[in-house]
């Protein structure tokens, strides 16, 4: 929740009782029936303006001093959506320069409040009702540039680029965010989100993006959201999680170098368990193998998550049987 | 590479047992201190409010006190004549969140009846999109939190048969993730809140079927932090309202063991505010109804004995949905 703020500065705003172009307007207190079951308590300059603002809400008034109120009232309260609502009934019904609009709505949410809903979604209507999204992936890069996470501004960035086709330099700027800080969650699923909207994963983008991750997890091998973007990559590779040779060898070659991540440890038994299930002896991925590395993850590198590996073991060893059984029954 | 996993240290002289009583009375004072400010400026959320306060109330198993003929009132009140929904606050425009809200509040005070229920089910209906989506409002935000929020409510008015539940379980599942997680539109990062949101939305429509259970559930076990603490994606800090997205999540799913309940257990007791009562986001935060209701539900789920028990889906006290015949789905061993 923000703070009290408006354009100008509070120890100048005059209140709306006492302006002389609003001296035919009644107020309209606000109605909390007869008990109130919350006191609220309100400063003075907050509920003047929504007195004001609920005369004209009731009156239906469209009219530059009312889409001024409704700016004084989005200042004070940027996520009450009525407000919103109305100042785009009165944008519409005076045929206002929506630029402008587009000006004043992106100092909010730039300055203001980034993790609004209310404020992102007035900008998509503008967006929309302009048709034209040129500013808008320089709006997104200045308030990622502030929080590379924020999801309203990633949501917005895809409706754009989906909408208006705007896939173009997308990876360059990813790139640059993932060199930033390389565990940025956010800007690895919009890798997989452009990958998508564009190529598909051809055999060629499967490569490249696989090396792509490989490079980042060579970096810090810790870093979960690399691991599960590898992970999403394979899941289209038609040979599974276990065979692309590239990964399993950079995984063996990182394991015997004596690194211990959970996340590389978490891949090995997921590739394990997809040899076991599939029936194979691979003298890699085995059961043996899995087990080995569930305990040593729930023993010594994610206790926190022993019961998980505890699990894990126990399924696969399941797996191996039921394929065994299987087997047994063919023969 | 100097990145650390971002995290928080509990003191050692952090809370290690539900304070009761405060909480109790945090919960009835909370809007009466007239310093108060944060809260004056709420009203454009104010049913939910009441939906977080009264919740957690009667988790404590104090509704009793709370004066439950005004609040139906104010309910009632807050209904539009003319769409049907429920809005925030009276004079405000219904919203779907706030329709949610007050037909939980309602049905927890089994008053239903105080609702012209064909209306708000028509509401409900008219926020439907032909791809199966829900908006929150007329306005047309699409948002998976919004298909859970209309599958809720029509569920606990006995009415799911109002809309296209298969195509809105279309929507839903095309917004599920390499990971195995949801976002809020196809291709938006997995997100612990709205995992909740797609899950429950699942858990109502009994197409659990649909989810990749394990993949899931793993990645809703990443989300514990070395403190004990959760959080809502990789590398963000721990919060308590996650503890709540996630423990449910995992609940839903069957795999609540696979965390560690008593390091968890920990944070959630360590983010009490001693002083005032009221659970905060992270230790030292200020409290708030609505990381109250959702830490004291999270202990719920944890097995905390003074706590009533939970449902997981529809996060409201366990009696009511048992009282209303409901059976959200939850996978079982």
């Amino acid at each position: 929740m923000g703070e009290s703020s408006s354009d100008e500065s509070d120890t100048t705003f005059q209140l709306y009782k006492d302006r002389r172009e609003w001296k035919d307007v009644t107020p309209v207190p606000q109605d909390d029936g007869d008990q109130p079951i919350v006191a609220i308590d309100y400063t003075e300059q907050f509920k003047d303006v929504f007195d004001y603002f609920r005369a004209v809400l009731q009156s239906g008034e469209k009219s530059e001093r009312a889409l001024n109120l409704t700016k004084d009232a989005a200042a004070l309260n940027p996520a009450n959506y009525t407000v919103w609502q109305y100042r785009r009934e009165i944008l519409k019904a005076l045929n206002k320069d929506l630029n402008e609009e587009m000006d004043f709505i992106e100092k909010i949410i730039v300055y203001n409040q980034p993790k609004n809903y209310q404020v992102w979604h007035h900008r998509k209507v503008l967006v929309e009702w302009l048709q034209d999204a040129a500013k808008e992936k320089y709006l997104t890069e200045t308030v990622l540039a502030k929080d590379a996470k924020n999801y309203h501004a990633w949501q917005h960035r895809q409706w754009i680029i989906k909408t208006f086709n705007l896939y173009d330099g997308e990876l360059e700027y990813i790139d640059s965010l993932i060199s930033d800080d390389i565990r940025n969650n956010s800007a690895w699923n919009q890798r997989y989100f452009v990958v998508m909207g564009t190529t598909g994963f051809t055999e060629e983008v499967l490569n490249r993006e696989i090396d792509y991750a490989l490079s980042n997890i060579k970096v810090v091998t810790e870093n979960e959201s690399a691991w599960n973007y590898l992970r999403g990559v394979l899941l289209h590779d038609k040979c599974g999680l276990s065979r692309n040779k590239k990964v399993t060898e950079f995984c063996e070659e990182l394991y015997n170098s004596g690194n211990r991540s959970p996340f590389l440890l978490a891949l090995l038994v997921d590739m394990c368990s997809e040899q076991v299930s599939q029936g194979n002896e691979d003298p890699l991925y085995n059961l043996e193998r899995a087990k080995n590395l569930c305990n040593e993850l729930s023993e010594k590198y994610d206790t926190v998550r022993a019961k998980y590996w505890q699990f894990m073991a126990e399924t696969i060893e399941k797996k191996s049987k039921k394929e065994e059984s299987q087997v047994e029954a063919e023969n | 590479m100097a990145t650390p996993i971002k995290d928080v240290i509990l003191k050692e002289n952090a809370p290690v047992t539900i304070l009761f009583d405060k909480h109790i009375e945090f919960l009835r004072d909370y809007g009466k201190d007239d310093n108060n400010f944060e809260f004056g400026m709420t009203d454009y959320l104010r049913v939910s409010g009441m939906y977080w306060g009264l919740t957690a109330l009667e988790l404590l198993d104090q509704t009793h006190s709370s004066p439950q003929e005004e609040i139906v009132t104010y309910i009632k009140n807050c209904q539009d004549p003319e769409t049907g929904g429920i809005s925030a606050c009276l004079g405000h425009d219904p919203h779907l969140l706030h329709t949610l809200s007050g037909v939980q509040i309602l049905a927890m005070y089994d008053r239903l009846d105080a609702i012209d229920v064909e209306a708000v089910v028509k509401y409900v209906k008219s926020l439907q999109q032909p791809d199966g989506s829900f908006t929150g409002d007329k306005w047309g935000e699409v948002d998976t939190r919004f298909s859970f929020c209309a599958v809720a409510t029509l569920s606990l008015l006995k009415r799911l048969d109002a809309v296209d539940v298969d195509n809105a379980v279309k929507f839903v599942e095309s917004c599920m993730n390499f990971d195995g997680g949801f976002g809020s539109r196809p291709l938006s990062e997995s997100h612990a809140g709205l995992i909740y949101c797609c899950l429950g939305f699942l858990s109502i429509t009994h197409r659990l079927d649909l989810v990749k259970r394990d993949v899931l559930a793993w990645w809703l076990c990443e989300r514990q932090l070395p403190s004990g603490g959760l959080n809502g994606r990789p590398e963000k800090l721990p919060d308590v309202c996650y503890s709540w997205w996630v423990l449910s999540s995992l609940t839903i799913l069957g795999r609540l063991h696979w965390i560690s309940g008593e390091k968890l257990k920990k944070f959630i007791l360590a983010c009490q505010d001693t002083e005032t009562g009221g659970f905060a986001d992270r230790p030292g935060d200020v409290p708030d109804p609505y990381h109250t209701v959702f830490g004291l539900a999270a202990l719920s789920l944890l097995g905390q004995a003074e706590i009533k028990n939970v449902n997981p889906t529809y996060c409201m006290p366990q009696h009511v949905i048992d009282s209303m015949q409901l059976s959200p789905q939850i996978l079982r061993d």
